[in-house]
C-alpha cells in the first residue's frame, strides 16, 4: 500500500472577516452608549423643616442676604443685613465683605457663621447660585485652590 | 520581440490593516470615555454656572434628583410633573417606597435639585419647602463647572 502525503504548501491565509465584524458590533456599542457628561457640582445645604422654636441663643446672629429682583427678573439690589451693597459688582463686594468677617488668612475658613439668603420670588435662579458661590468660597488665584468660606447657608421662608 | 503576458489568477486583497487599527483605535476611545454611572442630565435644563461647582468626591447614596425647568415646571423620575402638587404626590410615593424598603431615614437622603439657571429662585424654594415637609433635610443645589471665574473681585 502505498500512501501519499500530499505535500501542502499553500499559504495559509487568516479569516479576518469575523473579527473585523465583531469589532465594529463593539465599535458601534460604544458609539451608541457614548454620552457627553459634563462636569457638575454641588453646593451642599441643610435645611430642616423649621419647627417654630426660636434659634438657639448661643449661636452667633445669622448674616442675612437680601436679593432683590428688578426688570425683566435680573438683579437689581444686594444687601447685606440692612446695608446696600452698590456699585456694578454686588457679587465681588459680597465675597470681600464675607472674607472680612471670616477672616481666612490663617487658613480655610472654618466658620461657624451661618448665612440667611432672602430672595425675591421672581429672581433669576442663577443669581442666588453667584451669591452662594460668593459666600461660600473661592478659587485662590495663587494656587488654584478652592478656600472655603461659610459652608452654612439657607434660604428664607418663601415669600410672594 | 514577444511579450507574454501573464494572467495572475490570485485573489486580489486589500490591505486591511489600517482599517482595524483605526477601529480599534476608536474602540479603545470610547472604552476610555463610556460613563456607565446613571448620571441624571437633562436637556432641557441650563444649570447656572460657579467656579466653585466641583464634582462630588464620592457619589451619594441613592439621591433624589428633581429638574426645574425654565417654565417652573418639575422633573422626577424622568415625568414631567406640571405643578407643584404633582410633585408632592410623586415624592410622597418615594418617600413611602425608602421607608418601606430600607431602613434609612429621610432625613439622610440627599436630594439634587438642578434648577434652570432662568428658573425662579422662588420655586427652587418651593420645591425645598415641600421636601421639608416630608422630612427630607439634605440639599444639594447644581451647578455647572465654570472655567472663568463667575464673581469678580472688587
Amino acid at each position: 500500500m502505498k500512501i501519499r502525503h500530499a505535500d501542502r504548501r499553500e499559504q495559509i491565509v487568516l479569516q479576518m472577516t469575523p473579527m473585523i465584524d465583531i469589532v465594529f458590533q463593539l465599535l458601534v456599542f460604544f458609539v451608541f452608549t457614548f454620552k457627553i457628561v459634563l462636569p457638575e457640582g454641588d453646593f451642599n445645604i441643610r435645611m430642616p423643616a423649621a419647627t417654630g422654636d426660636s434659634a438657639d441663643p448661643s449661636e452667633t446672629p445669622v448674616i442675612r442676604v437680601r436679593l432683590r429682583a428688578g426688570e425683566n427678573r435680573d438683579l437689581a439690589a444686594v444687601e447685606v443685613g440692612d446695608a446696600p451693597l452698590t456699585g456694578a459688582n454686588p457679587f465681588g463686594q459680597l465675597q470681600a465683605r464675607v472674607r472680612g468677617m471670616v477672616d481666612d488668612s490663617a487658613g480655610p475658613g472654618t466658620s461657624e457663621q451661618e448665612v440667611e439668603i432672602d430672595a425675591d420670588y421672581e429672581l433669576r435662579y442663577r443669581y442666588v447660585i453667584d451669591a452662594i458661590t460668593a459666600i461660600t468660597g473661592y478659587i485662590d488665584p495663587a494656587t488654584g485652590e478652592q478656600v472655603k468660606l461659610i459652608d452654612k447657608v439657607r434660604f428664607a421662608p418663601v415669600s410672594r | 520581440m514577444r511579450l507574454t503576458r501573464r494572467h495572475s489568477s490570485e485573489i486580489v486583497e486589500g490591505d486591511m490593516t489600517p482599517m482595524i487599527d483605526m477601529a480599534f483605535q476608536l474602540i479603545a476611545f470610547f472604552m476610555l470615555v463610556i460613563n456607565f454611572s446613571d448620571t441624571e442630565q437633562d436637556q432641557r435644563i441650563t444649570l447656572p454656572a460657579s467656579v466653585l461647582a466641583n464634582p462630588p468626591d464620592a457619589p451619594y447614596e441613592d439621591p433624589l434628583t428633581i429638574h426645574l425647568t425654565e417654565q417652573g415646571q418639575f422633573i422626577f423620575g424622568g415625568v414631567l410633573l406640571p405643578s407643584l402638587d404633582d410633585l408632592h404626590n410623586a415624592l410622597l410615593q418615594e418617600t413611602q417606597i425608602i421607608s418601606r424598603r430600607t431602613d434609612k431615614k429621610l432625613a439622610d437622603v440627599t436630594v439634587i435639585i438642578r434648577g434652570d439657571e432662568d428658573a425662579r429662585t422662588g420655586a427652587v424654594q418651593e420645591v425645598i419647602a415641600k421636601c421639608q415637609e416630608l422630612n427630607f433635610e439634605r440639599f444639594a443645589l447644581r451647578g455647572k463647572k465654570a472655567e472663568a471665574p463667575t464673581i469678580r473681585s472688587p
